[in-house]
């Protein structure tokens, strides 16, 4: 029993991505017309060659319905994906495996979130009847949990704890400001992120992810079939995803500084991929950066630092534009926004462009123009901290 | 013999200082602190702490019944006294009921418990105020206290029940309608004028019943929500004023319902053997009632005595967040959606693990679950668990935050991780503490509350709060 993947059975020849924020002019049908739009034109086809479709959202709409009334699809099956902030990626997978089994030639995965039109700060979750038991905290809330538990373990006071998570904010602030379709365009000193109001524990408003609406569509083929679509097709190298027992709240072997889940999805990504040294292979890396606590571990989980060393390394700049390593260079789910439900698909959209060099010439990374670097990943999670799922995926811009 | 084989008494941990309410209105307050029900807190919430602190001190017993006295019941049609029930985790054989509505209640259900024939937990419990301003709001107070009342055959019986005798009269000098929260009172003078000479009557009544004279006395108890009255019942008793315990009425402030039975606990925290206690309770007529202490009090330890809670209380409380609390102001709630009310279903299905905190053990690895499962995270074992009850178990914290943006009604939520002694992990809030204080390694309690209100259901779970030293 292993998890065997499907190293470049299947190829990424086409994307779309909207501009994410406070898109209070549009609607769901409107950006999902238009993130199809585009990927569509990107792969040089018509809807009509779609063979089948996979939409995430998390709560912008029920069942595929949602999808084919808004594109008008022609009787083709669309199945709904849901997996709390992974979702997006979850869509992107399972059109994968769809094609690699042969039952497709052509899929699409797309994802969707409209966030900005419940009038209320920050992410609300659908209801459902319980006991009143289970602690009601706020998404900030349950990742500011990471940061004193990881200052304690490994020695960081809090004033040094509170310029690491700073450095990450305001290295996506300063990603984002370079990316035309990021919510937040704007370089942010970090003065001000420093002394921002505190939403939860140590996090102020800057070291939260932005609330954004958005879409962002992947086109799928056989890996033999890309170049019919485009001459620079990113292969799916490995597609991870980890759901475990959720036992962080109840298990005091949990210590709130590593995502057992991400730990595994990476593990299991890159056995499927063939890296041995990540740090060293990958040309760049997009995080769930939903909270900058959640960067700084994951630095260490996806096995980017040494455990106990990743404050360190977000210190030194490996993780900049120009660093050793660029993690999320499109600014993340900080600058660039999260749409739930898109922001798996945003994810690849970045690897899609730095890989192939067509992202704008003030973020292009120097890993793949001058490194020669040709691996991307992208990492998504769901859930909390001691409870979520995680999904690791990696492409390349070359086969083998 | 029959009376009291365990009793205890219940505290909030906030003080207002009077001067407050004075500082604020320009009018109102007074001298010294009245004691304050956390928002998180109502008559049901404290009633299980306190019956919970005198379980400690029961010896094993299991009461055959509950009656639960409150002038501020939380629910109306809905019995109230069964939420002690299921938090003391007792046998569904065991009676619970409420006698609610006057501050006479309590002597319905003591009357009763003393006249019966079996062990009954008796509990009372009062959230008392006024409008902002009034001499309600300064001179009442918030407590619980809880007697165990029994026959010797039952347990060691450490105040023995002589007797008493009651005076009832119809006079309007307190009333509220259902549904205010504060009540109207006629001319102070009247209702002193009414009642001492029912004081009279019934206490002399009372020592004949008994055959006591005054000069038996070693303690007398007043208690009444008149309180001009409540300091002229001494005189008007025939009793040794010198003899009469402080009512606490400075410190506390007037608790109503319960505030006889607090001041009896503070009497017997320091009692001797032998010694005979006059309780005297001006509720719409007056009951007079003799206790006599046994041997049995030398070797009676209260778990937790009047003076140290009353030592132990924060007077830090500022006015506007009182009366935020108890709903005087309105005030702009945070940007995000209602609190959901828990559905009934699930909280029946659940009900050891919501209301007495009871986890699951794994007999296999010894994992302990919160709540129970089914499956064990430790080695995955199906269905072998036990139930294994954990709200006495003390706990450390291991992280925690201060959420600002979530829904509370005395914002930012202070919310702690914390691992039992013994094993267990949890995740809830924590109350009676300031954000500025939290840290790793800090030792907390567990603590029956009310986490919110909506749709009219009182959410009752449980809390951590810091440890009582």
């Amino acid at each position: 029993m292993a998890s065997r993947g499907i190293k470049d059975q299947v190829a990424i020849v086409g994307m779309g991505c909207t501009p994410f924020g406070e898109h209070w002019d549009k609607s769901v049908e409107d950006m999902l017309v238009e993130a199809s739009q585009e990927a569509y034109a990107s792969a040089g086809i018509k809807q009509d060659d779609i063979d089948a479709y996979w939409f995430g959202t998390l709560g912008s709409g029920v069942s595929g319905l949602t999808l084919s009334r808004a594109l008008k699809i022609d009787y083709k099956p669309v199945t709904r994906v849901e997996n709390m902030c992974a979702t997006g990626s979850e869509a992107f997978r399972n059109a994968c495996y769809a094609v690699a089994s042969g039952a497709y030639d052509l899929v699409a995965a797309i994802g969707v979130e409209k966030l900005k039109d419940n009038g209320m700060s920050g992410l609300v979750s659908a209801a459902i009847p319980d006991d009143g038991t289970r602690p009601d905290l706020t998404a900030p809330a349950m990742f500011s949990l990471l940061a004193p538990a990881y200052a304690k373990k490994y020695g960081v006071d809090e004033a040094e704890m509170k310029d690491v998570l700073t450095r990450i904010a305001w290295k996506n602030h300063f990603n984002g400001a370079r990316n035309p379709r990021a919510q937040f365009r704007k370089e942010v000193g970090k003065d001000v992120i420093c002394n921002a109001p505190l939403i939860a524990g140590q996090l102020g408003i800057f070291d939260c992810s932005g609330v954004s609406d958005g879409s962002a569509m992947a086109i799928i083929c056989r890996a033999e079939d890309a170049h019919k679509y485009t001459e620079h097709p990113l292969y799916v190298k490995a597609l991870a995803f980890s759901a475990g027992p959720a036992a962080g709240p109840i298990d005091p072997d949990y210590d709130y500084t590593t995502f057992n889940e991400v730990v595994a999805a990476a593990k299991d990504a890159y056995v499927q991929a063939d890296i041995t040294d990540p740090r060293g292979q990958l040309a760049m890396a997009e995080v769930h950066d939903c909270f900058t606590p959640t960067e700084l571990v994951l630095m260490e989980d996806l096995g980017f630092a040494d455990r106990g060393m990743g404050w360190k390394e977000v210190l030194a700049g490996t993780y900049d534009l120009d660093g050793e390593l660029p993690i999320n260079p499109d600014g993340g789910l900080k600058s660039f926004g999260h749409p739930i439900g898109a922001s798996g698909l945003r994810m690849l959209f970045e690897c899609w462009l730095q890989l192939r060099q067509e992202a704008p010439a003030d973020r292009q990374i120097k890993s793949v123009t001058e490194g020669g670097k040709k691996l991307g990943m992208t990492h998504n999670l769901g859930g909390a901290p001691g409870e979520c799922v995680s999904f690791v995926s990696i492409v390349g811009s070359e086969l083998g | 013999m029959r009376g009291i084989i365990a009793y205890g008494a219940y505290l909030p941990y906030f003080r207002l200082q009077k001067s407050a309410i004075s500082k604020a209105l320009g009018t109102g307050g007074g001298r010294g602190t009245r004691s304050v029900a956390s928002y998180d807190e109502d008559a049901t919430s404290m009633a299980v702490e306190v019956s919970r602190t005198l379980m400690r001190n029961a010896g094993g017993i299991v009461p055959s019944s509950i009656y639960f006295a409150t002038a501020t019941p939380p629910y109306m049609d809905k019995t109230n006294a069964t939420v002690i029930h299921a938090a003391l985790d007792l046998p569904s054989y065991v009676f619970a009921g409420d006698v609610a509505g006057s501050a006479r209640s309590v002597n319905v259900a003591l009357r009763s418990a003393l006249e019966g024939s079996r062990p009954t937990l008796v509990v009372a419990s009062d959230v008392r105020t006024g409008r902002p301003g009034s001499a309600d709001e300064a001179g009442t107070g918030d407590a619980a206290v809880a007697w165990l009342i029994g026959s010797d055959s039952d347990g060691p019986v450490i105040a023995e029940w002589l007797g008493g005798a009651s005076s009832t009269a119809e006079f309007l000098d307190r009333w509220r309608q259902p549904g205010w929260d504060y009540s109207r009172v006629w001319e102070e003078r009247f209702g002193e004028h009414a009642y001492l000479p029912l004081v009279t009557e019934a206490a002399t009544a009372a020592f004949k019943e008994c055959q006591l004279e005054p000069s038996d006395i070693d303690a007398v108890v007043v208690a009444g929500l008149h309180t001009r009255a409540v300091k002229a019942a001494a005189k008007a008793a025939g009793v040794d004023g010198t003899k009469v315990a402080d009512d606490l009425f400075d410190v506390v402030g007037n608790t109503g319902t319960p505030h006889a039975g607090l001041v009896l606990a503070s009497v017997l925290d320091k009692a001797e053997p032998g010694q005979t206690i006059m309780v005297i309770h001006l509720a719409d007529g007056v009951d007079v009632g003799f206790y006599r202490t046994t041997d049995a009090i030398a070797g009676y330890t209260p778990v937790k005595p009047v003076a140290a809670q009353v030592a132990a209380g924060n007077d830090s409380l500022d006015y506007n967040t009182f009366l935020t609390w108890r709903g005087f102001l309105d005030r702009e709630p945070p940007r995000r959606p209602d609190p959901d009310s828990p559905a009934a279903p699930p909280s029946f299905r659940g009900d050891r693990w919501k209301y007495a905190f009871v986890g699951s053990k794994d007999r296999s690895s010894g994992a302990i679950h919160l709540p129970p499962q089914r499956v064990s995270v430790k080695g995955g074992a199906v269905d072998d668990m036990e139930p294994v009850p954990m709200a006495d178990v003390p706990a450390t914290v291991i992280t925690f935050t201060i959420d600002r943006l979530a829904y509370s009604l005395s914002p930012p939520v202070i919310a702690v991780v914390i691992d039992f002694d013994g094993g267990g992990r949890f995740q809830c809030q924590l109350t009676d503490a300031s954000p500025e204080s939290v840290k790793i390694g800090d030792r907390v309690q567990m603590t029956f509350r009310r986490l919110l209100t909506a749709n009219g259901i009182h959410n009752y779970f449980w809390k951590a709060r810091p440890a009582e030293s």
